[in-house]
Protein backbone atom coordinates (compact mmCIF):
# COMPACT_ATOMS: atom_id res chain seq x y z
CA UNK A 1 0.00 0.00 0.00
CA UNK A 2 3.13 2.07 0.51
CA UNK A 3 3.62 2.40 -3.44
CA UNK A 4 0.09 3.44 -3.91
CA UNK A 5 0.27 6.05 -1.15
CA UNK A 6 3.41 7.26 -2.90
CA UNK A 7 1.84 7.58 -6.50
CA UNK A 8 -0.70 9.66 -4.88
CA UNK A 9 1.39 11.90 -3.28
CA UNK A 10 3.64 11.92 -6.13
CA UNK A 11 1.13 12.73 -8.95
CA UNK A 12 -0.93 15.41 -6.48
CA UNK A 13 2.45 17.35 -6.87
CA UNK A 14 2.72 17.29 -10.30
CA UNK A 15 -0.88 18.37 -10.22
CA UNK A 16 0.34 21.39 -8.07
CA UNK A 17 2.92 22.42 -10.21
CA UNK A 18 0.72 22.90 -13.19
CA UNK A 19 -2.05 24.61 -10.98
CA UNK A 20 0.71 27.01 -9.50
CA UNK A 21 1.77 27.58 -12.94
CA UNK A 22 -1.34 28.67 -14.44
CA UNK A 23 -2.55 30.41 -11.15
CA UNK A 24 1.03 32.75 -11.77
CA UNK A 25 -0.91 33.13 -15.33
CA UNK A 26 -4.46 33.98 -13.67
CA UNK A 27 -2.71 36.30 -10.96
CA UNK A 28 -0.23 38.16 -13.94
CA UNK A 29 -3.05 39.21 -16.21
CA UNK A 30 -5.86 39.68 -13.62
CA UNK A 31 -3.86 41.75 -11.67
CA UNK A 32 -2.80 44.10 -14.66
CA UNK A 33 -6.52 43.54 -15.91
CA UNK A 34 -7.72 44.93 -12.52
CA UNK A 35 -5.67 47.93 -12.30
CA UNK A 36 -5.51 48.84 -15.98
CA UNK A 37 -8.99 48.73 -17.45
CA UNK A 38 -9.99 51.65 -14.84
CA UNK A 39 -7.95 54.05 -17.26
CA UNK A 40 -8.82 52.68 -20.37
CA UNK A 41 -10.82 54.91 -22.71
CA UNK A 42 -10.86 56.53 -25.82
CA UNK A 43 -9.30 59.30 -24.34
CA UNK A 44 -6.05 57.07 -23.19
CA UNK A 45 -5.63 55.30 -26.63
CA UNK A 46 -6.41 58.22 -29.03
CA UNK A 47 -4.17 60.75 -27.01
CA UNK A 48 -0.94 62.50 -26.56
CA UNK A 49 0.73 62.03 -23.22
CA UNK A 50 1.77 65.05 -22.39
CA UNK A 51 2.96 67.42 -19.09
CA UNK A 52 5.96 65.66 -16.48
CA UNK A 53 3.64 62.83 -15.57
CA UNK A 54 3.19 62.11 -18.87
CA UNK A 55 -0.88 62.49 -18.15
CA UNK A 56 -2.99 62.05 -21.03
CA UNK A 57 -3.39 59.28 -23.82
CA UNK A 58 -0.33 56.89 -25.50
CA UNK A 59 -1.39 57.42 -28.67
CA UNK A 60 1.95 57.61 -30.59
CA UNK A 61 3.41 55.02 -29.09
CA UNK A 62 0.89 52.76 -29.97
CA UNK A 63 1.38 54.20 -33.52
CA UNK A 64 5.23 53.19 -33.45
CA UNK A 65 4.46 49.55 -31.89
CA UNK A 66 2.76 48.97 -34.75
CA UNK A 67 4.68 50.63 -37.38
CA UNK A 68 7.91 48.75 -36.55
CA UNK A 69 6.16 45.96 -36.19
CA UNK A 70 4.56 45.78 -39.69
CA UNK A 71 7.79 47.11 -41.09
CA UNK A 72 10.03 44.55 -39.26
CA UNK A 73 7.60 42.13 -40.50
CA UNK A 74 7.65 42.95 -44.25
CA UNK A 75 11.36 42.73 -44.33
CA UNK A 76 11.76 39.40 -42.53
CA UNK A 77 9.09 37.01 -43.89
CA UNK A 78 10.36 36.94 -47.22
CA UNK A 79 13.40 36.57 -46.54
CA UNK A 80 12.67 33.53 -43.64
CA UNK A 81 9.89 31.80 -45.84
CA UNK A 82 12.66 31.82 -48.94
CA UNK A 83 15.38 30.76 -46.82
CA UNK A 84 12.73 27.80 -45.46
CA UNK A 85 11.84 27.17 -48.93
CA UNK A 86 15.74 26.37 -49.51
CA UNK A 87 16.59 24.45 -46.25
CA UNK A 88 13.70 22.15 -46.75
CA UNK A 89 13.10 21.45 -50.64
CA UNK A 90 16.54 22.36 -52.16
CA UNK A 91 19.38 21.83 -50.12
CA UNK A 92 21.14 18.63 -49.96
CA UNK A 93 22.17 17.78 -46.05
CA UNK A 94 25.84 18.65 -45.25
CA UNK A 95 28.17 21.33 -43.91
CA UNK A 96 26.20 24.34 -45.75
CA UNK A 97 22.88 23.33 -44.10
CA UNK A 98 24.80 22.76 -40.62
CA UNK A 99 26.24 26.32 -40.60
CA UNK A 100 23.00 27.73 -41.74
CA UNK A 101 20.88 25.96 -39.19
CA UNK A 102 23.15 26.84 -36.51
CA UNK A 103 23.42 30.29 -37.38
CA UNK A 104 19.49 30.40 -37.26
CA UNK A 105 19.65 28.64 -34.08
CA UNK A 106 22.38 31.36 -32.53
CA UNK A 107 20.29 34.16 -33.71
CA UNK A 108 16.98 32.67 -31.81
CA UNK A 109 19.09 32.84 -28.54
CA UNK A 110 21.07 35.99 -29.15
CA UNK A 111 19.93 38.20 -25.83
CA UNK A 112 17.76 41.19 -26.64
CA UNK A 113 20.08 43.62 -25.29
CA UNK A 114 22.88 42.24 -27.80
CA UNK A 115 20.86 43.00 -30.72
CA UNK A 116 20.22 46.34 -29.49
CA UNK A 117 23.73 47.06 -29.13
CA UNK A 118 24.39 45.63 -32.20
CA UNK A 119 21.31 47.63 -34.03
CA UNK A 120 22.85 50.70 -32.61
CA UNK A 121 26.12 49.93 -33.40
CA UNK A 122 25.49 48.90 -37.29
CA UNK A 123 22.29 50.87 -38.36
CA UNK A 124 22.16 53.73 -35.96
CA UNK A 125 25.75 54.96 -36.18
CA UNK A 126 27.52 52.82 -38.79
CA UNK A 127 24.83 52.88 -41.27
CA UNK A 128 23.53 56.24 -40.31
CA UNK A 129 20.43 55.57 -40.32
CA UNK A 130 19.67 57.08 -36.61
CA UNK A 131 17.14 56.63 -34.26
CA UNK A 132 14.45 55.21 -36.58
CA UNK A 133 11.44 53.37 -37.67
CA UNK A 134 13.39 51.45 -39.75
CA UNK A 135 16.49 50.75 -37.89
CA UNK A 136 14.47 49.10 -35.19
CA UNK A 137 12.40 47.55 -37.98
CA UNK A 138 16.14 45.71 -39.26
CA UNK A 139 17.18 45.06 -35.97
CA UNK A 140 13.65 43.57 -35.04
CA UNK A 141 13.29 41.70 -38.23
CA UNK A 142 16.95 39.48 -37.15
CA UNK A 143 14.65 38.89 -34.00
CA UNK A 144 11.56 37.51 -36.52
CA UNK A 145 13.47 35.59 -38.99
CA UNK A 146 14.62 32.05 -36.92
CA UNK A 147 10.70 32.42 -35.76
CA UNK A 148 9.70 32.48 -39.13
CA UNK A 149 11.77 30.32 -40.75
CA UNK A 150 11.30 27.31 -38.29
CA UNK A 151 7.64 27.40 -38.42
CA UNK A 152 7.79 27.90 -42.35
CA UNK A 153 10.33 24.76 -42.60
CA UNK A 154 8.07 22.74 -40.30
CA UNK A 155 4.78 23.83 -42.55
CA UNK A 156 6.58 22.89 -45.65
CA UNK A 157 7.97 19.33 -44.43
CA UNK A 158 4.36 18.47 -43.27
CA UNK A 159 3.08 18.46 -47.00
CA UNK A 160 3.06 15.48 -48.22
CA UNK A 161 5.29 13.71 -50.82
CA UNK A 162 2.60 12.46 -52.99
CA UNK A 163 1.43 16.16 -53.56
CA UNK A 164 4.75 17.42 -54.98
CA UNK A 165 4.74 13.75 -57.23
CA UNK A 166 1.73 15.01 -58.57
CA UNK A 167 2.65 18.02 -59.59
CA UNK A 168 5.82 16.78 -60.73
CA UNK A 169 4.03 13.99 -62.99
CA UNK A 170 2.20 16.81 -64.72
CA UNK A 171 5.71 18.26 -65.68
CA UNK A 172 5.53 21.15 -63.43
CA UNK A 173 9.28 22.20 -62.87
CA UNK A 174 10.82 22.01 -59.17
CA UNK A 175 9.70 26.15 -58.53
CA UNK A 176 5.96 25.93 -60.11
CA UNK A 177 5.61 22.93 -57.73
CA UNK A 178 6.91 24.96 -54.48
CA UNK A 179 4.85 27.94 -55.72
CA UNK A 180 1.32 25.93 -56.65
CA UNK A 181 1.72 22.91 -54.75
CA UNK A 182 3.68 23.46 -51.70
CA UNK A 183 3.79 26.94 -50.44
CA UNK A 184 -0.34 27.48 -51.06
CA UNK A 185 -0.49 23.73 -48.81
CA UNK A 186 1.68 25.32 -46.19
CA UNK A 187 0.40 28.58 -46.46
CA UNK A 188 -2.13 28.70 -43.09
CA UNK A 189 0.89 27.46 -40.66
CA UNK A 190 3.51 30.00 -42.63
CA UNK A 191 1.08 32.98 -41.95
CA UNK A 192 0.86 31.39 -38.11
CA UNK A 193 4.23 31.30 -37.67
CA UNK A 194 4.41 35.37 -39.05
CA UNK A 195 1.65 36.04 -36.71
CA UNK A 196 3.50 34.42 -33.68
CA UNK A 197 7.04 36.26 -34.54
CA UNK A 198 4.83 39.61 -34.61
CA UNK A 199 3.77 38.90 -31.33
CA UNK A 200 7.18 38.50 -30.27
CA UNK A 201 8.42 41.42 -31.88
CA UNK A 202 5.43 43.93 -29.92
CA UNK A 203 7.26 43.20 -26.47
CA UNK A 204 10.49 43.59 -27.29
CA UNK A 205 12.45 46.30 -25.28
CA UNK A 206 15.48 46.21 -25.51
CA UNK A 207 16.12 45.94 -28.81
CA UNK A 208 13.92 49.15 -30.01
CA UNK A 209 15.47 50.92 -26.90
CA UNK A 210 18.46 51.38 -28.47
CA UNK A 211 17.61 51.85 -32.36
CA UNK A 212 14.16 53.82 -32.05
CA UNK A 213 14.39 55.67 -28.96
CA UNK A 214 12.38 57.08 -26.77
CA UNK A 215 11.30 60.50 -27.99
CA UNK A 216 7.81 61.14 -27.76
CA UNK A 217 6.49 61.39 -31.42
CA UNK A 218 4.13 60.06 -34.11
CA UNK A 219 6.17 58.17 -36.76
CA UNK A 220 5.08 59.13 -40.52
CA UNK A 221 8.32 58.10 -43.11
CA UNK A 222 10.76 55.12 -41.64
CA UNK A 223 13.31 57.56 -40.80
CA UNK A 224 11.30 59.11 -38.17
CA UNK A 225 12.12 58.05 -34.15
CA UNK A 226 9.87 57.46 -32.09
CA UNK A 227 8.85 55.60 -28.40
CA UNK A 228 7.23 52.03 -28.76
CA UNK A 229 4.41 50.94 -25.76
CA UNK A 230 7.18 48.65 -23.95
CA UNK A 231 9.90 51.14 -23.87
CA UNK A 232 7.15 54.24 -22.39
CA UNK A 233 5.90 51.10 -20.34
CA UNK A 234 9.44 50.94 -18.87
CA UNK A 235 10.45 54.54 -18.18
CA UNK A 236 6.55 54.95 -16.52
CA UNK A 237 7.73 51.68 -14.03
CA UNK A 238 10.92 52.75 -13.25
CA UNK A 239 10.64 56.32 -12.56
CA UNK A 240 7.54 56.25 -10.75
CA UNK A 241 5.12 58.49 -12.11
CA UNK A 242 1.97 58.31 -13.45
CA UNK A 243 1.56 54.55 -12.63
CA UNK A 244 -2.01 54.40 -14.12
CA UNK A 245 -1.03 54.81 -17.49
CA UNK A 246 2.00 52.42 -16.63
CA UNK A 247 -1.12 49.96 -15.99
CA UNK A 248 -3.42 51.03 -18.77
CA UNK A 249 0.04 50.72 -20.98
CA UNK A 250 0.79 46.93 -19.99
CA UNK A 251 -2.89 46.41 -20.46
CA UNK A 252 -2.80 46.96 -23.53
CA UNK A 253 0.62 45.66 -24.68
CA UNK A 254 -0.79 42.32 -23.18
CA UNK A 255 -4.18 42.24 -25.01
CA UNK A 256 -1.91 43.19 -28.39
CA UNK A 257 0.31 40.33 -27.59
CA UNK A 258 -3.21 37.47 -27.05
CA UNK A 259 -4.29 39.32 -29.99
CA UNK A 260 -1.46 38.18 -31.94
CA UNK A 261 -1.40 34.54 -30.41
CA UNK A 262 -4.89 34.45 -30.34
CA UNK A 263 -5.72 35.03 -33.60
CA UNK A 264 -2.51 32.52 -35.05
CA UNK A 265 -4.34 29.71 -32.93
CA UNK A 266 -7.62 30.81 -34.96
CA UNK A 267 -6.09 30.80 -38.44
CA UNK A 268 -4.29 27.36 -37.37
CA UNK A 269 -7.48 26.20 -36.73
CA UNK A 270 -9.71 27.12 -39.69
CA UNK A 271 -7.58 26.99 -42.41
CA UNK A 272 -5.27 24.03 -41.77
CA UNK A 273 -4.41 21.79 -44.99
CA UNK A 274 -1.82 19.84 -43.55
CA UNK B 1 14.06 15.74 -50.31
CA UNK B 2 16.91 12.57 -50.85
CA UNK B 3 19.62 12.99 -53.02
CA UNK B 4 18.52 10.95 -55.78
CA UNK B 5 15.09 13.08 -55.98
CA UNK B 6 17.02 16.07 -56.73
CA UNK B 7 19.24 14.60 -59.20
CA UNK B 8 16.19 13.07 -61.26
CA UNK B 9 15.48 17.21 -60.76
CA UNK B 10 18.02 17.90 -62.36
CA UNK B 11 18.09 15.28 -65.53
CA UNK B 12 13.90 16.92 -65.95
CA UNK B 13 15.88 20.35 -66.44
CA UNK B 14 17.58 19.42 -68.90
CA UNK B 15 14.72 18.98 -71.28
CA UNK B 16 12.89 22.00 -70.38
CA UNK B 17 13.53 25.09 -72.28
CA UNK B 18 16.56 27.21 -71.87
CA UNK B 19 15.13 30.04 -70.25
CA UNK B 20 13.08 28.28 -67.35
CA UNK B 21 16.12 25.66 -66.43
CA UNK B 22 18.04 29.36 -65.96
CA UNK B 23 14.37 30.91 -64.49
CA UNK B 24 15.00 27.38 -62.40
CA UNK B 25 18.69 27.87 -61.29
CA UNK B 26 18.48 32.10 -60.51
CA UNK B 27 15.52 30.84 -58.15
CA UNK B 28 17.51 28.49 -56.66
CA UNK B 29 20.59 30.80 -55.85
CA UNK B 30 17.89 33.89 -54.58
CA UNK B 31 16.71 31.22 -51.68
CA UNK B 32 20.33 30.41 -51.23
CA UNK B 33 20.94 34.30 -50.97
CA UNK B 34 17.87 33.98 -48.70
CA UNK B 35 18.91 31.56 -46.04
CA UNK B 36 22.68 32.71 -46.37
CA UNK B 37 21.17 36.30 -44.63
CA UNK B 38 21.25 33.78 -41.60
CA UNK B 39 25.08 33.47 -41.34
CA UNK B 40 25.55 36.84 -42.37
CA UNK B 41 23.68 38.29 -39.76
CA UNK B 42 25.58 35.94 -37.06
CA UNK B 43 28.89 37.28 -38.48
CA UNK B 44 27.65 40.80 -39.13
CA UNK B 45 26.70 40.71 -35.05
CA UNK B 46 30.41 39.08 -33.93
CA UNK B 47 32.08 41.39 -36.10
CA UNK B 48 30.49 45.11 -35.01
CA UNK B 49 29.92 43.86 -31.26
CA UNK B 50 33.42 42.55 -30.97
CA UNK B 51 35.01 45.66 -32.93
CA UNK B 52 32.92 48.10 -30.39
CA UNK B 53 34.82 45.74 -27.90
CA UNK B 54 37.95 45.37 -29.62
CA UNK B 55 39.89 48.18 -27.57
CA UNK B 56 39.07 46.37 -24.57
CA UNK B 57 42.18 44.61 -25.08
CA UNK B 58 44.53 47.46 -26.37
CA UNK B 59 43.10 50.65 -24.13
CA UNK B 60 42.53 48.33 -21.05
CA UNK B 61 43.45 44.97 -20.03
CA UNK B 62 41.07 41.93 -20.80
CA UNK B 63 42.49 40.81 -17.37
CA UNK B 64 41.78 43.58 -15.22
CA UNK B 65 38.30 44.18 -17.23
CA UNK B 66 37.21 40.01 -16.35
CA UNK B 67 38.99 40.28 -12.72
CA UNK B 68 38.70 43.63 -11.57
CA UNK B 69 35.99 44.19 -8.69
CA UNK B 70 35.50 47.68 -9.15
CA UNK B 71 32.86 48.95 -11.60
CA UNK B 72 33.20 52.97 -11.63
CA UNK B 73 32.64 55.23 -14.67
CA UNK B 74 33.65 58.02 -12.86
CA UNK B 75 37.47 56.44 -11.74
CA UNK B 76 37.48 54.70 -15.21
CA UNK B 77 37.83 51.22 -13.43
CA UNK B 78 35.64 48.58 -15.21
CA UNK B 79 36.16 45.55 -13.53
CA UNK B 80 33.29 43.37 -14.08
CA UNK B 81 33.87 40.53 -11.53
CA UNK B 82 30.60 41.29 -9.80
CA UNK B 83 28.31 41.93 -12.57
CA UNK B 84 29.51 38.17 -13.17
CA UNK B 85 28.50 37.22 -10.08
CA UNK B 86 25.14 39.06 -10.51
CA UNK B 87 24.25 37.31 -13.42
CA UNK B 88 25.16 34.15 -12.43
CA UNK B 89 23.31 34.30 -8.85
CA UNK B 90 20.12 35.57 -10.55
CA UNK B 91 20.43 32.81 -13.49
CA UNK B 92 21.44 29.93 -11.22
CA UNK B 93 18.78 30.92 -8.29
CA UNK B 94 15.84 31.02 -11.20
CA UNK B 95 16.90 27.86 -12.58
CA UNK B 96 16.57 26.36 -9.52
CA UNK B 97 13.52 27.75 -8.44
CA UNK B 98 11.97 27.62 -11.81
CA UNK B 99 13.15 23.88 -13.15
CA UNK B 100 11.14 21.82 -10.57
CA UNK B 101 8.03 23.57 -11.47
CA UNK B 102 8.89 23.54 -15.39
CA UNK B 103 9.54 19.61 -15.28
CA UNK B 104 6.57 19.04 -13.01
CA UNK B 105 4.11 21.10 -15.26
CA UNK B 106 5.82 19.18 -18.24
CA UNK B 107 5.26 15.79 -16.73
CA UNK B 108 1.77 16.53 -15.44
CA UNK B 109 0.52 18.26 -19.28
CA UNK B 110 2.18 14.89 -21.10
CA UNK B 111 1.48 11.83 -18.46
CA UNK B 112 -1.37 12.83 -16.13
CA UNK B 113 -3.69 15.71 -17.32
CA UNK B 114 -6.39 14.20 -18.94
CA UNK B 115 -7.40 15.87 -22.56
CA UNK B 116 -9.89 18.36 -21.41
CA UNK B 117 -7.66 19.72 -18.79
CA UNK B 118 -4.62 19.47 -20.79
CA UNK B 119 -6.48 21.30 -23.48
CA UNK B 120 -6.54 24.41 -21.12
CA UNK B 121 -3.63 24.10 -19.66
CA UNK B 122 -1.07 23.94 -22.55
CA UNK B 123 -2.97 26.87 -24.28
CA UNK B 124 -2.44 29.00 -20.67
CA UNK B 125 1.44 27.88 -20.41
CA UNK B 126 1.92 29.01 -23.89
CA UNK B 127 0.34 32.36 -23.82
CA UNK B 128 2.62 32.59 -20.58
CA UNK B 129 5.30 32.37 -23.03
CA UNK B 130 4.11 35.18 -25.03
CA UNK B 131 4.17 38.18 -22.37
CA UNK B 132 6.72 40.70 -22.44
CA UNK B 133 9.67 40.94 -20.16
CA UNK B 134 8.99 44.67 -19.68
CA UNK B 135 5.31 43.49 -18.49
CA UNK B 136 7.30 41.16 -15.93
CA UNK B 137 9.50 43.42 -14.56
CA UNK B 138 6.92 45.71 -14.14
CA UNK B 139 4.74 43.12 -12.22
CA UNK B 140 7.73 42.50 -10.50
CA UNK B 141 8.38 46.60 -9.23
CA UNK B 142 5.23 47.24 -9.04
CA UNK B 143 3.97 44.08 -6.53
CA UNK B 144 6.79 41.96 -5.83
CA UNK B 145 9.26 44.19 -4.60
CA UNK B 146 6.40 45.62 -2.20
CA UNK B 147 5.66 42.52 -1.02
CA UNK B 148 8.97 41.61 -0.42
CA UNK B 149 9.85 45.03 0.97
CA UNK B 150 7.22 44.74 3.74
CA UNK B 151 8.51 41.10 4.74
CA UNK B 152 12.21 42.24 5.13
CA UNK B 153 12.39 45.72 5.88
CA UNK B 154 14.86 46.41 2.71
CA UNK B 155 13.60 48.51 -0.21
CA UNK B 156 12.32 45.27 -1.78
CA UNK B 157 15.06 45.28 -4.61
CA UNK B 158 17.87 42.01 -5.24
CA UNK B 159 18.63 39.07 -6.35
CA UNK B 160 15.32 37.04 -4.72
CA UNK B 161 12.71 39.04 -6.20
CA UNK B 162 14.56 38.89 -9.17
CA UNK B 163 14.19 35.02 -8.63
CA UNK B 164 11.12 34.57 -8.59
CA UNK B 165 10.41 37.48 -11.44
CA UNK B 166 13.19 35.40 -13.73
CA UNK B 167 11.10 32.26 -12.67
CA UNK B 168 8.34 32.70 -13.13
CA UNK B 169 9.51 34.09 -16.91
CA UNK B 170 11.34 30.72 -17.90
CA UNK B 171 8.77 28.30 -16.69
CA UNK B 172 6.65 28.86 -20.16
CA UNK B 173 9.83 28.10 -22.16
CA UNK B 174 11.14 25.13 -20.19
CA UNK B 175 7.93 23.50 -19.67
CA UNK B 176 7.18 23.60 -23.64
CA UNK B 177 10.53 22.37 -23.86
CA UNK B 178 10.03 19.66 -21.72
CA UNK B 179 7.05 18.67 -22.57
CA UNK B 180 8.12 18.22 -26.84
CA UNK B 181 11.04 15.96 -25.07
CA UNK B 182 8.13 13.72 -23.05
CA UNK B 183 6.06 13.88 -25.98
CA UNK B 184 8.71 12.18 -28.51
CA UNK B 185 8.68 8.99 -25.95
CA UNK B 186 7.06 6.30 -27.32
CA UNK B 187 3.86 5.01 -25.67
CA UNK B 188 5.16 1.96 -26.41
CA UNK B 189 7.53 2.20 -23.15
CA UNK B 190 5.23 3.35 -20.99
CA UNK B 191 2.71 0.46 -21.49
CA UNK B 192 5.77 -1.55 -20.87
CA UNK B 193 6.32 -0.34 -17.39
CA UNK B 194 2.29 -0.84 -16.55
CA UNK B 195 2.40 -3.98 -17.99
CA UNK B 196 5.49 -4.93 -15.18
CA UNK B 197 3.08 -3.86 -11.89
CA UNK B 198 4.62 -0.15 -11.52
CA UNK B 199 2.59 2.68 -10.74
CA UNK B 200 1.72 5.76 -12.71
CA UNK B 201 4.74 7.34 -10.54
CA UNK B 202 7.32 4.86 -10.90
CA UNK B 203 6.43 4.77 -14.42
CA UNK B 204 7.57 8.65 -14.96
CA UNK B 205 10.13 8.93 -13.00
CA UNK B 206 12.02 5.26 -13.50
CA UNK B 207 11.54 5.42 -17.43
CA UNK B 208 9.67 8.37 -18.93
CA UNK B 209 11.86 11.44 -17.01
CA UNK B 210 15.11 8.97 -18.18
CA UNK B 211 14.25 8.30 -21.33
CA UNK B 212 13.64 12.11 -22.02
CA UNK B 213 16.57 12.87 -19.86
CA UNK B 214 18.79 14.90 -22.91
CA UNK B 215 15.70 16.69 -24.35
CA UNK B 216 15.00 18.06 -20.76
CA UNK B 217 18.45 19.02 -20.54
CA UNK B 218 18.22 20.76 -23.68
CA UNK B 219 15.39 22.54 -22.26
CA UNK B 220 16.74 23.84 -18.92
CA UNK B 221 20.21 24.74 -20.75
CA UNK B 222 17.86 27.25 -23.50
CA UNK B 223 16.29 28.27 -20.17
CA UNK B 224 19.34 29.30 -18.80
CA UNK B 225 20.21 31.53 -21.98
CA UNK B 226 17.38 32.39 -21.88
CA UNK B 227 17.48 33.62 -18.55
CA UNK B 228 21.15 35.02 -18.41
CA UNK B 229 20.18 37.39 -21.44
CA UNK B 230 17.43 38.83 -19.66
CA UNK B 231 17.61 42.16 -19.49
CA UNK B 232 14.73 44.67 -18.51
CA UNK B 233 13.19 42.39 -16.16
CA UNK B 234 15.66 41.95 -14.12
CA UNK B 235 16.96 45.46 -14.28
CA UNK B 236 13.65 46.49 -12.84
CA UNK B 237 13.99 44.35 -9.80
CA UNK B 238 17.92 43.68 -8.62
CA UNK B 239 18.52 47.34 -7.79
CA UNK B 240 21.26 48.44 -9.52
CA UNK B 241 24.38 48.29 -7.72
CA UNK B 242 27.74 47.21 -9.44
CA UNK B 243 29.17 45.43 -6.23
CA UNK B 244 29.18 42.11 -4.54
CA UNK B 245 25.97 41.30 -3.15
CA UNK B 246 25.26 41.50 0.65
CA UNK B 247 22.73 38.67 0.77
CA UNK B 248 20.14 38.05 -1.16
CA UNK B 249 18.13 41.30 -0.69
CA UNK B 250 20.76 43.53 -0.91
CA UNK B 251 20.82 45.53 -4.39
CA UNK B 252 23.10 44.00 -6.95
CA UNK B 253 23.59 44.26 -10.82
CA UNK B 254 24.09 41.47 -13.57
CA UNK B 255 26.06 42.51 -17.18
CA UNK B 256 22.40 42.90 -18.83
CA UNK B 257 20.74 45.39 -16.36
CA UNK B 258 24.30 47.74 -16.30
CA UNK B 259 24.84 47.74 -20.12
CA UNK B 260 21.24 49.40 -19.75
CA UNK B 261 21.80 51.94 -16.93
CA UNK B 262 24.94 52.95 -18.15
CA UNK B 263 24.12 53.15 -21.86
CA UNK B 264 22.72 56.62 -22.14
CA UNK B 265 25.67 58.66 -20.76
CA UNK B 266 28.71 56.24 -21.91
CA UNK B 267 31.53 57.49 -24.13
CA UNK B 268 35.13 56.24 -24.46
CA UNK B 269 36.34 53.67 -22.80
CA UNK B 270 33.35 52.64 -20.65
CA UNK B 271 31.19 52.14 -23.89
CA UNK B 272 33.89 50.03 -25.00
CA UNK B 273 33.27 48.09 -21.87
CA UNK B 274 29.80 47.83 -22.01
CA UNK B 275 30.48 46.55 -26.04
CA UNK B 276 32.31 44.11 -24.26
CA UNK B 277 29.90 42.48 -22.15
CA UNK B 278 27.59 42.41 -24.57
CA UNK B 279 30.22 40.71 -26.85
CA UNK B 280 30.58 37.87 -24.10
CA UNK B 281 27.21 37.23 -23.46
CA UNK B 282 26.70 36.81 -27.49
CA UNK B 283 29.42 34.43 -27.62
CA UNK B 284 27.98 32.95 -24.04
CA UNK B 285 24.41 32.05 -25.65
CA UNK B 286 26.11 30.60 -28.82
CA UNK B 287 28.25 28.15 -26.71
CA UNK B 288 25.04 27.25 -24.86
CA UNK B 289 23.35 26.79 -28.74
CA UNK B 290 26.52 24.66 -29.74
CA UNK B 291 26.21 22.66 -26.45
CA UNK B 292 22.94 21.54 -27.21
CA UNK B 293 23.52 20.49 -30.90
CA UNK B 294 26.54 18.55 -29.34
CA UNK B 295 23.85 16.63 -26.90
CA UNK B 296 21.29 15.97 -29.66
CA UNK B 297 24.22 14.64 -31.59
CA UNK B 298 24.81 12.61 -28.84
CA UNK B 299 21.50 11.14 -28.46
CA UNK B 300 21.50 10.20 -32.22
Amino acid sequence: MNRRLTNRIAIGILWGAALLTVAVLGALLLYVFVNGIRVISPAFVFTWPHGVNAEGGIWPTIVATVYVTALAMLISSPVAVLAAVYLAEYAFQGRIVNTIRFAADSLASVPSIVMGLFGFALFVEAMGLGLSMISAALALSLLMLPIIMRATEEAIRAVPKYMRWGAYGLGATKWQVVRRTVLPAAAARIITGIVLAMGRAVGETAVVLYTMGQAVNLPITPADSGRPMTVHLYLLAVEGINLPAAFGTALLLIVMILGFNLSARWILRHNRRV
Amino acid sequence: MSPEETRSGTKTLQLVSRSTYVREWILQALFFACAFVFVLAVALIFVFVGWKALPIFTDYSFWKFISGTEWSASSQQFGILPLIVGSLIVTLGALALGTPLAVGTAVFLSDVASPRVRKFVRPAVELLAGIPSVVYGFFGIILLRAVVARFTGTLGFGAFTAWIVLAIMIVPTLAALSEDALLSIPEGIREASYAMGATQWQTIYKVVVPAAKIGIIDAIILGMGRAIGETMAVLMVVGNAPVFPKGIFAPLSTMTSQIVMDMPYAVGLHRTALFAMAAMLFVFSMLLVASVRLLSRLRD
